[in-house]
């Protein structure tokens, strides 16, 4: 213990005096002159350099005079301050008092422009660019240079999505350095030498990629293209318009846009974006900077998924169904919300809401509220996807305003724990941080299926569990002592999936876990208001600030801020137990947000139920099957066009200003509060400050929280012959609806493949390799196979890539199914 | 004369079939190794480091000191990792060939030398890194290899003594940069070849991430010789600082070039005396003490010692001691741009002002030597030199000025000339060149 005692403590930091320009700096030991510099204020001109990225020492421009190393001796030569760590007593000089130095800088600018093209004009990075800022700063007026300069056939697209013009490169190597160091996709490498050395993709080891699809210079064949979920960083990282945007190129001037820093909507990691944009349409978005969340990367999701709430089937205006007609017909917004009010008071009494994962905190909140208040019923959950009962028991005992876990700490943990998680497809920020940490030493094991390409990019340990048995494999874990098996100890995390909803007794298991080994639980939805959605009480047994709606003094305490009489006690229904209770005409109303169809757990029930339901409010972006099903459509915005909160799977609050101002374009707040208002019932707020104030004023419940559960682990089945047991999950890239309107982006998917044991697909009679199907009563869906460390009788199909396995299939994470070879027939 | 040379690497060359074992064997081979198996590994240490052998590769660093700094303590940084000895035998300097020759006919001398000194800091497994375009230096290395361990003299009982020395012969691809001894590293790990980053210097994080000595092939079958014969043999050779014999390989307008291993200190004008003088007619116009990348010499230089000292007094760099000597038939600017063309396609591309510099350097020497140039070219010139040396990020960018600079400093006349005249008329090259008759035909 004493090991860990001391490792606990913070040690203090060991100060290093230098002198840079006649300037005397102390920083801590092991920082590099570069950065010492930025402290007395001179920055050092630099390319190469990156604070995120290993120090590499190659375009030289950084290059100091060091008269004095700290032993009384100096450099013969200028040197690399991007390289150079500083010492006691040392003396740099910068271009500032270095006549030197300024002159190593100058001339290693003048090299750099050699082989640069003038077309400064057309290029994307003209107006944001390092190269041409620092030649501005630090370079000479004009160049001599007026001989032959290297040239290239351009663009040459490294990926659909990433085009590169290898006359522009600088070679500084930050993209292959991303790749390699912090993505861990070395998918593109510097190839070649001299003047002719450039950023390369290599021979594809896959014939299917990348070679029948022509690149943008025309060329194919065999490349192994830059399909990582994470190439866009590259791009911005460049410091040069070398990397760019297939779908940006071109598009607009850097000057010409309107930047406002947001919070990506793509997952629960609540990553740092900008999203520019110029007059009205956002034209890109880069990932922003923080340090606690997402440093400065983001997933190519968050940097080009962003089309999708301007498709086609926006929804623009109100839509009533007309009784007459039986159509949608445009109504205005006072006319939908009374109809909207209208229909929900003749239903009153039996009303389900479902208000999706997606909102913001302000608009669950609302969601949460206007249940409570305006429908008087606890029938509320935003889960659209398989639950359990003992999840909700978990989320109100161990989730609803707790913040044990950071993002920072998946670099210091002694072991990260993955239980039904996968974080590369699942919350990609999250996998970043977890690289960095499995990098410095970080222990990462992983409680499922296989091995995935992200588990091995961590150099994680995989605990194989077959799906629907992660219970039994959390219970082996018997290490408390922190020596045996994956070493759990009080400095570990243990983060948890929401796919473990499926699997009965997982999250028992973990509690069980975390309590016998102290390593804290955290618990990673896929969706970006999946958390603030446990916070705010759009839960049936749950209220807002992990109020159990089964203790009466926190319903009052709730009824007291909220100014009513009573909070109803009655514990809701869960998802399914209200589309199942529509169907059968015991709820006869239903008040569903961004809810996808064939997201639910069965999704023929949503569709009997949303039939059946005599009266269905719908309040989406985009057209949908329940919009289509809906008797009042009422349109909201999508985070582009609001401002609101989400909440990060750490209950990080991550509040994001407004970026397109679009008259009419109302909050889910702003809505709900309409039609509570009709309903006689308001609210208490109208807008999305108001409900954040609502929500402050209110505060988390000190009372005493809803137990853990605690159920057993069930015992393991044997699936019957034919028959194996599914793995799934849904891709970081597949078809989600979010990511519509991004082919190029879309096209750097991962290619749809069925993974089993050699021995699952051998007694399938499948060749690895061919293609097989899976399937169930209600649908089949035929994948190429590949060999995986699977157990046997299990195999693993993308959730969403080609095929909506829960749509299609009605088969999840846990299913059983047929496996047989060939297609389906 | 012929006393000034001291066969002692080449002294078994002209032997019939002098690359055996057995021939080998019958100039003493193997006793060294013999002897050394006897001796506490830090006795070699001290013996080489007393004896006053420097590199041959070129930096003349002390070979005994660079093994003594070989974490061998278990507490210290990289002290618990294996060891590792690294021949560099990517020999590629423009002018230099004594390594090539020196494994063509006496490899075991190497093999032993390798063996000796793994032992000396505790390797037990060591590298020859060949360059890859020799490829008759690879197999016949790789047969005296597979000599030896027949005989015992490498494999895991290393002549009975229970020690362990394996020998792997690599063939790299022919790239110079594999010359310098990171980026030779990186590509005998099978990567790219391109410099590290130092610190971590090779004696700590090297091969692998391991403690690695990297050596040149004439400093490591210098060994044997000085563990037969001791230090003050040794010493009784070549001069205060730069003690013993080494291998000179003399070429360009000679009569007899080739190698001739003498004292260090000897001066050109004795070298030149051995080789038969320059061809007929011919009267000395510069020379290059140690390849393309140290700065050339004069006839006024004639005199200078030729070793690690002597050359540095005189603005050069002993380097491999390649003599290429150059008569008035031939046009500096001329074979400035070669060179330069040279670095600029071995250019490793890593940095910028060694890939850009080549680039450009080479583009305003063609137009000088096509007697296309412009007023400042010369001034152009020496200001890019300027930007470069000391500014890449490993010495090769340096070595690509060294020819450009010191041409300028001896034959500023020749490049401003240049301005007007190419080279060709002032210089017609089937005047200079050795093959004239080849060429024409």
């Amino acid at each position: 213990m004493t090991v860990e005692a001391s490792r606990e403590t913070q040690t203090p930091v060991d100060l290093v005096t230098l002198s840079i320009d006649d300037v005397e700096v102390s920083v801590p030991k092991g920082t590099l002159v570069i950065r010492a510099a930025e402290l007395v204020g001179t920055e050092i001109p630099r390319f190469c350099d990156h604070p995120l990225l290993e120090p590499v020492g190659a375009c030289r421009q950084c290059l100091v005079e060091v008269p004095d190393a700290g032993n009384g001796r100096g450099f013969p030569k200028p040197q690399a301050s991007c390289t150079l760590e500083v010492a006691p007593g040392m003396v740099v000089r910068t271009q500032v008092t270095s006549p030197v130095a300024e002159k190593a800088q100058h001339g290693t600018m003048e090299l750099l422009l050699v082989n640069h093209p003038l077309d400064c004009p057309v290029c994307d990075k003209g107006g944001e660019c390092p190269l041409q800022n620092q030649a501005m700063s630090h370079g000479r007026g004009e160049s001599r240079f007026a001989e032959t300069k290297r040239t290239f056939p351009k663009p040459l697209a490294v990926s659909e999505q990433v085009l590169l013009d290898r006359e522009r490169c600088v070679l500084c190597a930050r993209c292959t350095r991303f790749s390699e160091q912090v993505a861990g996709d070395p998918f593109i490498a510097l190839v070649e030498r001299g003047a002719r050395q450039q950023v390369g993709i290599g021979p594809s080891t896959d014939e299917q990629a990348f070679g029948d699809r022509p690149g943008a210079d025309g060329s194919s064949g065999g490349a192994q293209p830059f399909h990582s979920y994470f190439s866009g960083n590259t791009i911005q990282i460049c410091p040069v318009g070398a990397l760019t945007s297939a779908d940006y190129r071109f598009r607009s001037r850097p000057f010409d846009l309107v930047s406002t820093p947001s919070v990506a909507e793509h997952d629960a990691c609540g990553a740092a974006i900008r999203v520019d944009h110029r007059r009205g349409t956002v034209m890109r978005r880069l990932a922003g900077d923080d340090p606690e969340v997402n440093e400065e990367w983001v997933t190519d999701k968050d940097r080009f998924a962003f089309t999708w709430s301007r498709q086609d089937d926006r929804l623009r205006t109100p839509l009533v169904r007309d009784p007459d007609t039986g159509e949608l017909v445009p109504a205005s917004w006072p006319g939908a919300l009374a109809a909207a009010a209208a229909g929900l008071r003749e239903a009153a009494g039996k009303v389900g809401v479902l208000p999706g994962g997606r909102l913001t905190a302000e608009d669950a909140y609302a969601y949460s509220v206007f249940a409570r208040v305006a429908l008087r019923t606890n029938d509320i959950d935003f889960r659209t996807r398989p639950h359990s009962a003992e999840e909700a028991a978990f989320l109100a005992a161990r989730v609803a305003t707790v913040q044990d876990v950071a993002t920072r700490d998946l670099e210091t943990a002694s072991t990260v724990l993955l239980v039904g998680l996968e974080p590369e497809d699942e919350a990609g920020t999250l996998f970043l941080r977890l690289r960095k940490g499995s990098r410095h030493g970080v222990r990462v094991a992983a409680v499922a299926s296989h091995t995935t390409r992200g588990l091995a990019k961590v150099g994680g340990e995989l605990l194989t569990a077959r799906p629907g048995e992660e219970a039994s494999a959390l219970d082996a874990i018997q290490d408390s002592d922190g020596s045996a098996d994956v070493g759990l100890d009080a400095r570990s995390v243990v983060l948890l999936g929401e796919r473990l909803a499926s699997s009965p007794g997982a999250f028992s298991a973990a509690v069980r876990l975390a309590e016998r080994t102290g390593a804290r639980l955290a618990w990673v939805p896929r969706r970006a208001g999946d958390r603030g959605a446990v916070e705010t009480g759009c839960l049936p047994t749950l209220l807002p600030g992990a109020r159990p709606v089964g203790d009466a003094e926190a319903r009052a305490d709730l009824a007291a801020a909220w100014g009513v009489r009573s909070v109803p006690a009655k514990a809701g229904r869960d998802t399914t137990s209200i589309l199942r209770a529509a169907a059968r005409g015991q709820l006869r109303a239903l008040v569903v947000g961004g809810v996808e169809v064939d997201d639910l757990p069965d999704p023929a029930l949503a569709r009997e139920a949303l039939a059946a339901a005599d009266f269905v409010v719908s309040l989406e972006v985009r057209e949908s099957d329940v919009t289509r099903a809906a008797d009042v459509v009422l349109p909201v915005a999508p985070p582009v066009e609001k401002s609101g909160t989400f909440v990060t799977w750490e209950g990080r609050l991550r509040p994001f200003g407004r970026v397109l101002d679009v008259p009419g374009s109302l909050t889910d707040v702003r809505v709900l509060a309409g039609i509570a208002e009709e309903l006689g019932a308001p609210l208490g707020f109208r807008t999305t400050a108001g409900a954040m104030r609502s929500m402050a004023d209110l505060g988390p419940w000190d009372g005493e929280r809803v137990a853990a559960p605690d159920l057993a682990a069930p015992e393991a089945k044997e699936p019957r012959g034919g028959e194996v047991v599914l793995a799934t999950w849904r891709q970081l890239v597949d078809d989600g609806r979010l990511q519509d309107g991004q082919d190029r982006y879309r096209a750097t998917a991962r290619r749809a493949v069925l993974k089993a044991s050699a021995a699952t697909l051998a007694a399938a009679g499948v060749e690895p390799g061919d293609v097989a199907t899976i399937s169930t009563d209600l649908g089949s869906a035929s994948f190429p196979t590949a060999v995986a460390d699977l157990p046997d009788g299990v195999v693993w199909a993308p959730g969403n890539n080609g095929v909506h396995l829960r749509g299609a299939l009605g088969a999840d994470h846990g299913s059983t199914v047929r496996l047989t070879a060939g297609g389906a027939s | 004369m012929a006393d000034t040379l001291t066969p002692v690497l080449s002294r078994g060359w002209a032997d019939e079939r002098s690359w055996t074992r057995e021939a080998y064997e019958a100039r003493d081979g193997y006793s060294a190794l013999r002897t050394a198996l006897d001796m506490a590994p830090e006795e070699i240490v001290a013996l080489v480091k007393d004896a006053g052998l420097r590199g041959r590769g070129g930096a003349g660093f002390p070979t005994g000191m660079k093994w003594s700094f070989i974490p061998q303590d278990t507490e210290s940084p990289g002290g618990g990792n294996p060891k590792y000895l690294v021949v560099n035998a990517d020999e590629s300097e423009p002018g230099t060939c004594k390594d090539i020759p020196l494994m063509m006919a006496n490899p075991h001398e190497l093999i032993e030398g390798v063996v000796i000194a793994s032992l000396a800091i505790r390797a037990e497994q060591a590298f020859v890194y060949v360059r890859g375009e020799v490829l008759h230096v690879v197999r016949r290395l790789r047969a005296a290899c597979r000599e030896a361990y027949e005989a015992g003299y490498l494999g895991a009982d290393v002549m009975g003594s229970g020690r362990r020395v394996d020998l792997v012969i690599h063939a790299g691809a022919g790239a110079y940069i594999c010359g310098e001894e990171t980026a030779l590293l990186d590509s005998l790990e099978g990567r790219r070849g391109q410099p590290r980053l130092r610190p971590p210097f090779p004696a700590v994080e090297g091969l692998y991430a391991s403690p690695t000595v990297i050596n040149n092939v004439e400093s490591i079958a210098s060994v044997p010789a000085i563990v037969r014969g001791g230090v003050d043999w040794f010493g009784s050779m070549g001069t205060e600082k730069s003690k013993g014999f080494t291998l000179y390989s003399l070429s360009g307008h000679v009569k007899r070039p080739g190698q001739y291993e003498a004292p260090l200190g000897i001066t050109l004008r004795e070298l030149l005396d051995l080789g038969g003088g320059l061809r007929d007619g011919a009267e000395l116009k510069f020379w290059t003490p140690g390849g393309s990348s140290t700065p050339i010499l004069t006839a006024e230089h004639l005199d200078v010692p030729l070793d690690y000292e002597g050359v540095g007094a005189a603005g050069s760099m002993l380097g491999t001691k390649a003599l290429q000597v150059f008569d008035q038939t031939t046009s500096v600017v001329r074979c400035v741009l070669r060179w330069t063309e040279f670095y600029k396609h071995e250019s490793c591309g890593k940095c910028t002002p060694c890939r850009e510099g080549t680039w450009w350097l080479v583009q305003v020497l063609q137009r000088l030597d096509a007697g296309q140039g412009r007023e400042g070219d010369v001034e152009l010139l020496l200001d890019l030199c300027d930007n470069i040396l000391g500014r890449s990020f490993c010495a090769l960018g340096d070595g690509a000025t060294s020819p450009i600079t010191s041409a300028i400093q001896h034959f500023r006349d020749e490049f401003e000339a240049g301005m007007h005249t190419p080279s060709a008329e002032l210089f017609p090259p089937a005047a200079s060149t050795l093959f004239a008759a080849e060429v024409s035909a």
